[in-house]
């Protein structure tokens, strides 16, 4: 299969250029030229490298009435997505080669998209005995994480992080300090004070921050921080990296958009973890996406049945399902002038790619054919129910969004397109 | 009278106006309960539920003797006792008690917003009783009615909310209502007990009881819970008193008319001295208790008017 994408508005994060011009695929890569079986004429819309997402919950092993293989994948598709790169905190966690196994199983028969799993590092997500790192490895693990659970015995963390760097493994941690956040259910501040909820200090995020960096410097591991939320923990991370210690950050687009006010009367949609921040916080975290101090925009994909999210807020679940909105959400920051289109593929595609060892992320030759056509103009207003996720737990439920995605290909074929017809 | 609300949540979303509605017909039931003038016809064929999650006497008798006295049915369900027990969630209990057609509902409920989430899925009149830390509008409304018969004014006083503030949902309705009747409010306690991010809401924060108290018309403790007193949140219960409890010298910086009012129950000899509480001249936490049961009748009044006109149009088929 061939194909000619002419008059493309090409976005390519590697060179930093958004330009119209033409790209060509053969049998699933990019390549310079070819006698094409298709010609797609793109009509000037953006075609621009696959995203790369790092974090995405798939409810399979557990809890599939949540979300599937299946579902995920179609969601991923929706939103062009190409590659989703999975949590272990499944019920049992994916924590050792069998498991991980019965998932990569799953996915290779049920999802539309690249589906690359991540590994928990300690047994159980318990923070006590490393995982089998060297097997789960040769099994696929990608990376290593307890999700949102912190390694609170920094004497097991060092250790796994000394371990995984002799592996040559990339560990994700969750930074926060936990005794400091205990209890908390919103950030800290008059809102918190307001609705009479606990609050969860900023300063939480960046004494987790802070530690791990103490242990990064003492084991030299390779490290990728989930999610940066604050303008505190912005300058430990910059001046970290300045210093040569092997760090990078992400940020989930919940918190590139939206902050604490928009919990209002209690809306459980809006409960994230970490919660979502002031405005001061959003707005220092997008300039340090711009800036290229965090390196990754992910959409900590976290599906939620109806059920665990209608109850009072501190009782209600955290997370919310984005594989869809994530696109359209973080084009906000486009259209509200904090970034170009090439900067913002660079956190959604390119750097993860880059960051997991990936060929993927780029449009240069021999790259895969992981491709997002999408019209970053129009615009529509969201209907949670319309979501392909099993859950619907979104907190975009009836706003506008502006970006439509038109087909995402993967390894060169047009899912939107088998999808449809399936 | 402008009273257009359906529920009586909180006092966030409450007009001054609708205070002042709410606070003159209150006074109208305090001088008819002291009278022994009946209202028996007021809520005759309504339906009361008190549905309360957390444990309370006070409360709960109030507002059944409020429903009482207006000729409600009134029935209380011991919430901690029943189905939430046996795993039912907070909306399958609302939509089934609302299956029977109550018509007033009185919540209270150990989680902030609880209520609020409950009033969106029955149809009848809620009121909050209290709902984790967040509000207590009746406690601040009586508290009102109290300074407001006391002072002969509720605008233009100062007034001191000493203590928990930080666990306390009768001091966020408080400082709500109070800011909405332009009044000063001064928040006194150590630092551990107030939330933070409190400078924002409009209040002036003081450390120091004496400094807090110099010259404020009105004295309003808090009660501080068991739970908070070893260690976590202050050293000790006698170092608290010590330093944040209400004695008469602590009381002497105040004005010499200041009125202490104490929303119950208290903790003799850790929030406040036992004289202090019990002295006619200063203390009017009796009346705040006797105010409580007219605020009840006249919030229950209130609602159920504009229950029944709701009903009536909705019947006539009009849209409200």
């Amino acid at each position: 299969m061939k194909t000619h994408f002419k008059n493309a508005r090409l976005i390519d994060p590697e060179t930093g250029t958004d330009t119209i011009g033409d790209l060509f695929i053969a049998d699933g890569l990019i390549v310079d030229s070819c006698t094409p079986d298709d010609v797609i004429d793109c009509g000037g819309k953006c075609l621009a490298p696959g995203i790369v997402d790092i974090g995405v919950k798939v409810s399979e092993p557990g809890e599939r009435h949540k979300e599937s293989f299946a579902s995920a994948g179609r969601a991923a598709v929706a939103g062009g997505i190409t590659t989703i790169v999975t949590r272990p905190d499944t019920d049992p966690a994916i924590d050792t080669p069998e498991v991980l196994e019965f998932v990569e199983r799953r996915a290779a028969i049920d999802a539309a998209v690249n589906v690359l799993p991540m590994a928990a590092l300690t047994k159980g997500r318990l923070g006590c005995e490393m995982t089998e790192i060297g097997f789960l490895m040769d099994a696929g693990a990608v990376a290593f994480t307890d999700c949102d659970r912190v390694i609170t015995d920094t004497k097991v963390f060092s250790r796994a992080l000394t371990y995984a760097k002799s592996c040559g493994a990339l560990v994700i941690g969750h930074v926060q300090e936990p005794g400091l956040s205990a209890g908390g259910s919103v950030n800290a501040g008059k809102f918190a004070a307001l609705r009479g909820l606990a609050g969860i200090s900023p300063m939480a995020e960046r004494m987790g921050l802070d530690r791990d960096i103490a242990l990064l410097e003492m084991t030299g591991a390779a490290y990728h921080v989930d999610q940066i939320t604050t303008a505190r923990a912005l300058p430990a991370l910059e001046r970290a990296k300045a210093n040569g210690v092997d760090i990078t950050a992400g940020v989930g687009v919940h918190h590139l958009t939206l902050n604490e006010m928009d919990v209002a009367d209690y809306r459980t949609f809006f409960k994230l973890k970490p919660p979502l921040r002031s405005e001061d916080d959003r707005l220092a975290v997008v300039e340090a996406v711009a800036s290229g101090v965090i390196d990754v925009i992910c959409s900590m994909h976290t599906p939620q049945d109806e059920e665990s999210k209608r109850l009072p807020y501190e009782e209600a679940a955290s997370g919310a399902v984005a594989l869809e909105t994530l696109l359209p959400a973080a084009l906000r920051l486009v259209h509200a002038g904090h970034m170009d289109l090439p900067a913002l593929f660079r956190a959604l595609s390119f750097n993860p790619a880059k960051r997991l060892g990936l060929a993927c992320g780029r449009l240069t030759v021999g790259a895969p054919a992981d491709l997002v056509l999408f019209d970053p103009d129009a615009s529509q207003k969201l209907d949670r129910f319309s979501l392909k996720s099993k859950s619907k737990n979104t907190p975009f439920d009836g706003a506008i969004l502006q970006g439509k995605v038109i087909a995402t290909y993967v390894g060169g074929v047009n899912q939107t397109q088998v999808l449809a017809d399936a | 009278m402008t009273f257009r609300a359906q529920h009586l949540l909180g006092i966030e979303h409450l007009h001054p106006s609708e205070i002042t509605t709410l606070l003159d017909l209150a006074d109208k039931y305090a001088e008819d309960n002291r009278k022994g003038r009946a209202h028996r016809g007021v809520l005759e064929g309504l339906t009361q539920i008190n549905m309360f999650f957390e444990n309370s006497t006070r409360t709960q008798a109030s507002f059944e003797i409020a429903g009482k006295r207006l000729g409600a049915d009134v029935m209380n369900m011991a919430m901690q006792a029943s189905s939430i027990k046996k795993g039912e969630t907070l909306i399958d209990t609302a939509l089934t008690l609302n299956a029977m057609r109550p018509d007033l509902l009185v919540v209270r409920h150990p989680h902030s917003g609880a209520v609020d989430l409950l009033a969106q899925k029955v149809n009848c009149a809620v009121l909050n009783a209290g709902d984790g830390r967040h509000e207590h509008p009746t406690q601040a409304l009586l508290d009102a009615l109290t300074i407001r018969r006391a002072k002969g004014r509720l605008h233009r006083l100062s007034i001191a909310i000493c203590g928990d503030v930080a666990h306390s949902r009768v001091a966020r309705s408080n400082i709500m209502l109070l800011g909405k009747m332009e009044n000063r409010v001064r928040l006194v306690g150590p630092p551990t007990l107030l939330p933070s991010g409190v400078e924002d809401l409009g209040v002036e924060v003081f450390h120091d009881m004496r400094e807090g108290l110099e010259d404020v018309d009105v004295v309003m403790m808090l009660r501080l819970q068991k739970e908070r007193m070893d260690g976590g949140f202050i050293p000790s219960e006698r170092e608290y008193f010590h330093r944040y409890g209400l004695d008469a010298e602590k009381l002497s910086h105040a004005k010499p008319d200041a009125i202490v009012m104490h929303p119950g129950p208290m903790n003799r000899g850790v929030e406040i001295d036992g004289t202090i509480a019990d002295d006619i001249n200063r203390s009017v936490i009796q009346e705040q208790v006797e105010m409580g049961v007219a605020v009840r009748m006249a919030a229950m009044d209130l609602l159920a008017r504009n229950l029944r006109a709701a009903r009536g149009a909705q019947a006539a088929g009009v849209m409200v």
